[in-house]
């Protein structure tokens, strides 16, 4: 079971995570993520958080390790949506997340990874 | 209450009422009654409205309970009087010396009066005197206490406005002493804002804030840092050249975080940031 859809729009990865994430639906997830990137020429991931009221000191980590792992995959990962009350949580942990690139809202993401009309035709650019 | 009781509080009670005239005219003059305008007429329903309370107190052998019926019938006429006081910034413990002063004309005519003045009925009426005061001493202290926390909540709501500069743009002007509870109303509205708006940069202009130590740094470096994982970029500016030596020298690292001298600069760097070019029309004067 695949509970996070991993949706390819062009060579975007946009990833909306709904539920809250368990310690281990975290970990497939980012193993999963990893694997497209690689196997699809991802160049940009997006990952909403919109949704996400609670974000742990590992979820925190999970996303920090996730754009790393990206990173050297030569893709950029865009973390977009964290809620005010989530930032201060995470601030207050002493997680900064450094290196974490952010965005305020999916469009913005887009903006950030330099897409401004999403190509859709298939075709790498 | 004993029979020997009662009887001597009749007795104090119809003293006070009988001398209601003497009395009222040695108060008159005295500050604690003066209600500000002057009204001599006033000043005499005051002071009969608390002699008469006084002769029910020791009649009904009240005399010193603050709470009883006589002295809070007074409540509204002391709200006014210490309230007023108070609010001119007289302490309680000011307000209650005045209201002490009434004590010394009451006894003098007691004592002149003549006639069998038992110890007893004496007591009774130096206590009744006494628990006025006591009353008098309460009200101030709560007027001071519900004026202490009308301002703070003033102060609060006047503390952070949080300033759309441009779209895209939101300004926290910071103004005065920085405590724990202001700096999280300030970061709490400063994020919503940023969400609600839309906003990409936020400025937090510190030119107000007449003291930075680590403290506040830190709430500072706090906001900026939940700014940024957002998604916003969070400027400082408004730094004093004092306030910046200071910050220096408690070694407040701000190397990750954009600063600016003014707010000025910080909006020209936030235009700049999202994609806009300020430039004077040619011909304009000006730098």
């Amino acid at each position: 079971m695949n509970a996070l859809p991993l949706l390819r729009i062009g060579d975007v990865l946009l990833v909306s995570i709904q539920t809250e994430l368990h310690d281990e639906l975290a970990l497939r997830f980012q193993r999963e993520l990893a694997e497209k990137v690689a196997d699809e020429h991802i160049r940009g991931v997006i990952i909403d958080i919109s949704a996400l009221e609670i974000v742990d000191s590992f979820l925190g980590r999970v996303l920090h390790d996730i754009a790393a792992t990206t990173s050297v995959l030569a893709a950029r990962t865009v973390v977009v949506g964290m809620r005010p009350a989530v930032a201060i949580t995470l601030v207050e942990l002493g997680l900064s997340l450094h290196g974490l690139r952010t965005a305020l809202n999916v469009e913005a993401g887009l903006r950030q990874l330099g897409i401004r009309r999403l190509d859709v035709s298939g075709e790498a650019r | 209450m004993g029979e020997q009781q009662r009887h001597s509080g009749a007795e104090v009670a119809s003293f006070l009422l009988e001398r209601e005239a003497e009395i009222i005219d040695s108060w008159r003059r005295l500050p604690f009654f003066d209600s500000g305008d002057g009204d001599q007429a006033q000043v005499e329903r005051d002071c009969g409205a608390v002699v008469r309370a006084l002769a029910e107190a020791v009649r009904t052998g009240d005399e010193d309970d603050p709470a009883a019926a006589p002295f809070n019938s007074l409540r509204g006429l002391f709200m006014e009087l210490a309230g007023r006081r108070t609010r001119f910034g007289d302490s309680a413990s000011e307000v209650a010396v005045e209201a002490g002063r009434l004590k010394g004309p009451v006894v003098r005519l007691w004592k002149s009066a003549g006639g069998h003045r038992g110890v007893e009925q004496t007591a009774l009426l130096v206590d009744a005197l006494g628990t006025l005061r006591v009353a008098v001493m309460e009200i101030a202290v709560s007027t001071s206490a519900e004026l202490i926390q009308q301002q703070q909540e003033q102060l609060l709501e006047l503390s952070t406005p949080v300033i759309s500069l441009w779209r895209g743009i939101l300004a926290v002007p910071l103004i005065g002493t920085l405590d724990s509870a202001r700096s999280q109303i300030a970061m709490e509205s400063l994020l919503q804002a940023i969400v609600d708006q839309r906003a990409e940069v936020a400025i937090l202009d510190i030119t107000g804030v007449s003291m930075v130590d680590t403290m506040v740094a830190q709430h500072l470096l706090k906001t900026v840092m939940a700014a940024r994982m957002m998604g916003a970029e969070c400027i400082i500016s408004g730094i004093r050249p004092q306030i910046a030596q200071t910050m220096v020298q408690l070694g407040i690292d701000l190397e990750e975080v954009t600063t600016r001298a003014g707010l000025a600069d910080a909006l020209a760097f936030a235009l700049t940031k999202i994609g806009y070019q300020v430039t004077a029309p040619t011909g304009a004067i000006g730098r």
